[in-house]
């Protein structure tokens, strides 16, 4: 297979980037779309060249490290990671063009590779549940109906990609936010945080620049792990039911 | 009081505010289609006037109407400022191929159909209420009852076809706006249940394509004097 292949080049954050594009000859359709930029990338340093940086690590489908926007799709054409999208689902010939992650939140440090450490400090604002130490619980002590394990199972598998903020439009979050917030207020294990959660990480979603969510429902669409917007409901309620009535104690619990 | 007005300048406060105030705004709509649809009726307009003049002098109609004002400029003012954080969201360097087939027309133009509705909106009030309420409407007996004869200015308007044409596109992105606003506001409601996502989808587009059709309709019979 031959490709043609428009990939954003920038320096730094500070740089401005620009497209370059690369004709790559040696592509086999069993190739992952990784596998391929090793390719140009060893070509790239055989001649001399910069290689191509982009973001990777376990190349299964599961870390949530991998990105780039290929031919207007986060992750490629495919519902997947792009880790786990082969080059059998291009044509022979075709022109791809890869970015990365467009939003002010995840500012570009090299070429493809964006920083997305937005999402963690998210994650820091109230993503946990509290583990008191003491003896190990036993693993059936607290009765959960399985539909329930298995929907904070759902809203749990998000990878924190980032496929949802470039997908969206308005660069929102709330898909990702939404499912970890889920995962915790579906289970008994996130009661103790439940009514600050929402609250904070929402204040932090919106701290760190990210849009609002206008229920296009793309997000949805192009999730390598297929979460719901329904999360994003349950995302709302969480946060009216928190706004209004979080913060009712007067003592400070050592903050 | 931080709190609240912390809440009201969230991303979903904020939202909650177009919300709310769209669901009121689709409620109106109900009413003033069952108002207009007395413009169908082969009375001389006489239904539709002591109809208009009674929601032009009533009190607790009156106290409404302002509530309704208030909530048209709040819906578009809090989604323009929605709308201006989404952009800037996006970051200065836009994508260079983007495709759209992840989600519907509708839903990623809702600022440009919330812009013709609410130019439609001033016309609209210039053309009809700002006459009945400051305007000379000329004025008609019924058994004795004096009753400013709005059908007539209606009637007037609606012979004109450029007029009537403007009516049915702005009907037209009216019917757009609500597929997607109706569903919308219940989803960010938090109103996302399984056993009532399709009814709410279901009323939901129903009701984009029943009210702005009959809305429509009713320019278009006068003009061809149905």
């Amino acid at each position: 297979m031959k490709v043609t292949l428009k990939i954003w080049r920038q320096k730094g954050s500070n740089d401005k980037g620009s497209f370059k594009t690369y004709q790559h000859d040696h592509v086999s359709p069993d190739m992952s779309f990784l596998e391929m930029l090793d390719v140009l990338n060893t070509d790239l340093i055989k001649k001399g060249e910069d290689p191509v940086h982009f973001d990777h690590d376990c190349r299964e489908g599961i870390c949530g490290m991998c990105s780039l926007y290929i031919n207007g799709h986060p992750h490629g054409p495919l519902q997947t990671t792009t880790c786990q999208l082969h080059m059998r689902s291009f044509k022979d010939g075709e022109t791809i063009t890869i970015e990365p992650w467009r939003a002010k939140a995840f500012p570009v440090i090299k070429d493809l590779v964006v920083d997305r450490t937005a999402f963690d400090r998210i994650q820091q604002a109230g993503g946990y549940v509290s583990v008191n130490t003491g003896g190990v619980p036993d693993a059936n002590e607290i009765p959960i109906p399985k539909k329930i394990a298995d929907e904070a199972f759902d809203a749990a598998t998000c990878i924190g990609c980032g496929a949802c903020v470039a997908a969206c439009k308005n660069a929102s979050a709330m898909l990702f936010v939404s499912a970890k917030i889920s995962q915790f207020a579906l289970l008994p294990q996130g009661k103790p945080e439940r009514k600050e959660r929402a609250e904070r990480m929402v204040a932090q979603m919106d701290a760190e620049g990210f849009g609002a969510c206008t229920n296009t429902k793309a997000c949805e669409a192009e999730c390598p792990k297929g979460i719901s917007v329904t999360n994003i409901a349950r995302m709302n309620r969480e946060y009216y039911s928190s706004v209004i009535s979080s913060y009712e104690w007067q003592v400070g619990g050592g903050e | 009081m931080a709190w609240f007005t912390k809440f009201l300048s969230s991303t979903l406060g904020r939202k909650l505010l177009v919300a709310l105030t769209g669901i009121f705004l689709i409620l109106f709509l109900a009413v003033h289609l069952a108002g207009n649809l007395q413009l169908l009726k082969d009375d001389g307009g006489k239904s539709f006037n002591i109809y208009a003049e009674f929601m032009s002098t009533n009190g607790l109609v009156q106290f409404i109407s302002k509530g309704n004002f208030a909530f048209i400029l709040l819906h578009a003012v809090v989604a323009l400022l929605l709308t201006v954080k989404n952009r800037n969201a996006r970051g200065t360097e836009r994508y260079a191929v983007s495709s759209s087939k992840s989600s519907i027309w509708a839903s990623r133009n809702m600022g440009i159909l919330g812009t013709i509705i609410l130019l439609f909106i001033v016309i609209h009030l210039k053309d009809f209420w700002a006459q009945m309420h400051f305007g000379a409407v000329p004025v008609v007996d019924y058994d004795g009852k004096q009753v400013r004869d709005l059908a007539s200015l209606v009637d007037l308007w609606f012979a004109k076809a450029w007029y009537v044409g403007v009516y049915v596109f702005c009907m037209g992105a009216l019917a757009f706006h609500l597929w997607h606003g109706f569903e919308s506001a219940f989803q960010t409601l938090g109103l996302n249940h399984l056993k009532y996502n399709a009814v709410i989808s279901f009323v939901g587009r129903a009701f984009a394509i029943i009210v702005p059709l009959l809305f429509a309709l009713i320019p278009i019979a006068m003009f061809f004097d149905f």
